[in-house]
């Protein structure tokens, strides 16, 4: 396939060109690839970094520093949940942009209680239906996202519920490179039969395991799921081992185990000290497997700011401890869309907190003195409670009494947990024993199985199987005509075609903003108020999605969302001209031959001149480096002073900064700067060059200068201005 | 389970002279003694799930395996597992696993399944 190039959209219609002939190119989890201890990138040494990318973005401060994006030797993960697939396919190219190598495809509302495999694109509800269909065009786009950015991505779905052994052949044929699989989750969560989850999950996993895939446990979801989720340590502890142990014993290698592990509390509890014993107790129980860090979710509400709080400390947690795989989430369950800018956010929260503490265990230790005690109180607990389940009669007798998801601090019980019969739930009943003569001619199929004497394969009596031959997979297409992607692109294609722009959330075209507000009223009156602002700005639909009391009279914030009823042509909007830029040779053949002189600095009563010297520093790619000669005056000069400095240094040009004013000062001090030059009779002798971040090319035109260059201005493009203007001249 | 104090004081007692490294031991042999029952289990035992899951690493389509397992499964045959009886079929009848499979679905050669498998019923 045609690479990706980076000035356009994906293109769907490739992805799903000839689908059915697509295998994947490699199987198994990918690790990043950790550089040497103390590698310099830009002058900084790093501890903890990766290989870097061919194409990201980086943090948004990276340009003060040399553009660098160095990444963490963690694997970042992004969970993507629009619904459809072709929408979660734009959304995997933004994250892996920003970072994220490991991508999360959430499965639609009730997949989990789905009898066997779905096929086609059927739209979903808060994730797609994962489908052969689906899971092959997403992996078949990450192959091409991976190449734009230069590393490998994971792509990972959930293998639970009651279809877990059909998903997990699906994954391993498809080359799914991790999964969820937990049996507990089943019986707990999602009120599947625990026989059958548990018979389930041991072919499951041994599947998985023969794909190299990654799996991740589901214990986490005791701690969203428990009112006093701190106090359920112990069982996450049990929860936890047993799935560990019970993968381990069905055929996967501890390597490929990751737990996934919440910091279980958040402030305003005291939640680094009880996080972090936790965290050190579950790393000292379970050496040799992988951490999954995931992120709190239990205590996250709509608040934006809120979320990245917690989750800057849950990943300042992980550098602390350890982590393999460090998660990222967003607060938008709580707001009814995920947002394409949230999932972003996520992303860069965890990269700049890691990135932030490399290393850092360099310098800080856990006081073992201190901590050893509560640890040890912590392994006991979950050791006193195996013992109870043991004595209860073991696992299935101890989820009947509710000994899980209780909000007790074990041994302490509140008599609240989860409670499931051994007989009931859904798939109840159809766990069959295997008869002697029960065989499954294929390959890595866990438990009794027997196959004739004198086979070298477990396939050899069937002439093969599919994980030995992805060519004896067979591709079912669409199966219902009304819901699917060829459907659902009809309206966007035309769209695209007409050159349409609507702004969007996480679908094309959905038309969906985020507006925020401050109301000065109490909540109630500011809610309703908000709303009808939205109505009478023209949006459809409007809702509030977060609301923070700032004061019980004094005002409201309100973040709210609602749709745009109409499209912005492409073709109608005018943008303002760019300066091109001369190529490299042109400039510093040019500068070589005539010396150019400037005279440069921050104009008025302003200090900031970062800016400025990154137009300036060879060390930024400044106009230094093609040979102009410059003449810096400092911060807060006066208009005069600048015009004297260019007649005494006999300057090509002026380079004044300034930043744009509620008082326009910027306008009076252009116009000063024009009319000094004019009066002293030099205005022709060099250019008068103005800089800001607001500053644009037209604003300084009007105001007498001969050129203004605002956000995003490199030194080439300043030089480029320079030059051609002598060239003129010359 | 019925709600009770935290007694931990108390029952931690005995625990006092093992050192960490012991306490992990205990922690996993006793994980051990909950797993090894579940384990087994799922070693003797099979499901609809898992019966489609071997059709399908045999080549057939998702809707093939779903209908001929739950054909299977109806007349109590699961246990000698769905690959298993496709497979004896097309020995049988000298046709391929895919035709057995069809001709399955289709509700026809289910006398030679019960033929081929008569007797061995009971392990």
């Amino acid at each position: 396939m045609k690479e990706l190039n980076i000035n356009e959209k994906i293109n769907i219609d490739e992805i799903l060109n000839d689908l059915e002939n697509y295998a994947p190119r490699r199987k198994g989890w990918h690790w990043r690839k950790p550089l040497k201890e103390g590698t310099e990138i830009n002058g900084f040494k790093y501890f903890q970094i990766s290989e870097p990318l061919k194409n990201s973005l980086p943090l948004p401060s990276a340009h003060y520093f040399g553009n660098i994006d160095p990444q963490p030797e963690v694997n970042i993960t992004s969970e993507i949940a629009s619904g459809r697939f072709e929408e979660d396919i734009r959304r995997m190219r933004m994250a892996a942009w920003y970072g994220a190598d490991h991508i999360m495809v959430i499965r639609t509302l009730g997949q989990s209680h789905m009898d066997g495999l779905i096929e086609g694109t059927p739209e979903g509800i808060g994730g797609i239906p994962i489908t052969r269909k689906q899971i092959r065009a997403s992996r078949k786009a990450l192959d091409l996202i991976e190449d734009e950015v230069g590393r490998p991505i994971n792509l990972h779905s959930y293998i639970s519920g009651i279809a877990g052994p059909e998903v997990a052949v699906l994954f391993a044929e498809e080359g799914i490179n991790g999964a969820h699989q937990d049996p507990q989750y089943n019986v707990l969560y999602r009120g599947i039969n625990m026989v059958r989850s548990f018979v389930d999950a041991a072919v499951a996993k041994k599947i998985m395991a023969s794909a190299d895939m990654l799996q991740i446990d589901g214990a986490h979801n005791a701690n969203a799921s428990a009112k006093k989720a701190w106090n359920v340590m112990p069982e996450l502890l049990v929860q936890h081992a047993v799935n560990s142990l019970y993968s381990v014993k069905a055929g996967m290698k501890k390597g490929n185990i990751a737990l996934s592990t919440v910091p279980p509390t958040t402030s305003p509890s005291p939640e680094m000290r009880i996080n972090m014993i936790y965290a050190l107790t579950i790393r000292e129980l379970f050496k040799g497997y992988r951490f999954r860090a995931q992120m709190n979710t239990r205590y996250i509400e709509s608040d934006l700011m809120d979320a990245t709080r917690i989750h800057v400390l849950n990943a300042a947690l992980s550098r602390l401890t350890s982590a393999d795989l460090q998660s990222t989430i967003t607060p938008d369950e709580g707001r009814n869309v995920p947002w394409h800018i949230n999932s972003i956010r996520g992303i860069e929260t965890a990269k700049h907190t890691l990135i932030s503490m490399d290393g850092i265990k360099k310098y800080v230790k856990i006081d073992e003195a201190n901590v050893r005690e509560d640890i040890r109180n912590l392994k006991i607990r979950a050791i006193l409670m195996l013992e109870e389940i043991i004595e209860m009669g073991g696992f299935f007798n101890a989820v009947e009494e509710g000994m899980f998801v209780d909000n007790g601090f074990y041994p302490e019980r509140m008599g609240d947990g989860i409670v499931r019969q051994k007989d009931g739930g859904i798939g109840a009943g159809t766990v069959v024993p295997r008869d002697q003569d029960y065989m499954a001619p294929v390959c890595e199929h866990f438990g009794y199985n027997n196959l004739p004497a004198g086979i070298i394969k477990d396939c050899d009596p069937v002439g093969g199987c599919t994980l030995c031959h992805h060519n004896k997979i067979k591709f079912l297409n669409e199966l219902d005509e009304d819901d699917n992607v060829q459907k659902r692109l009809l309206d966007i294609r035309e769209y695209r075609k007409k050159d349409l722009i609507k702004p969007e959330t996480e679908w094309s075209y959905d038309g969906v903003i985020q507006i925020d507000m401050t109301i000065p009223e109490s909540s109630e009156y500011a809610e309703a108020a908000a709303i009808e602002i939205c109505r009478k700005m023209g949006l459809e639909d409007p809702e509030v999605i977060s609301i923070k009391v700032l004061h019980p009279s004094e005002g409201t914030y309100v973040e709210l969302k609602g749709k745009v009823p109409f499209f912005i042509n492409k073709k109608d909007l005018v943008l303002p001209k760019k300066t091109e830029a001369l190529s490299e040779d042109v400039l510093f053949d040019f500068c070589k031959k005539r010396v150019i002189k400037v005279v440069a600095g921050t104009v008025g009563n302003d200090e900031h001149n970062v800016g400025l010297r990154e137009i300036l520093d060879i060390k930024h790619g400044g106009i230094e480096k093609y040979g102009i000669k410059y003449v810096y005056l400092g911060t807060s000069i006066p208009p005069e002073k600048m015009i004297d400095s260019a007649i005494e240094v006999g300057a090509d040009a002026v380079l004044a900064s300034m930043i744009v004013t509620h008082n326009d000062i910027h306008i009076a001090n252009m116009k000063k700067l024009n009319d000094i030059a004019v009066e002293k009779g030099v205005r022709d002798k060099f250019l008068l060059i103005v800089g800001g971040t607001q500053i644009s090319n037209d604003m300084a035109i009007e105001n007498s200068m001969d050129a203004g260059f605002g956000r995003g201005t490199k030194g080439a493009h300043v030089a480029s201005f320079i030059v051609k203007n002598m060239m003129k001249k010359a | 389970m019925i709600p009770r104090k935290d007694d931990f004081e108390v029952k931690a007692k005995r625990f006092e002279k093992m050192s960490d490294e012991e306490l992990e031991k205990y922690f996993w042999n006793l994980t051990e003694k909950i797993v090894d029952p579940l384990i087994d289990l799922a070693y003797k035992n099979t499901s609809p799930s898992i019966e489609r899951s071997v059709l399908l690493r045999m080549g057939f389509s998702s809707l093939q395996a779903k209908a001929l397992v739950d054909k299977i499964f109806e007349k109590g045959l699961l246990g000698k597992g769905a690959g298993n009886i496709v497979y004896r079929v097309s020995k049988d009848q000298n046709i391929s696993m895919e035709q057995a499979g069809t001709e399955l679905i289709q509700g026809r050669l289910w006398d030679v399944v019960q033929r081929i498998f008569e007797g061995v019923n009971k392990a």
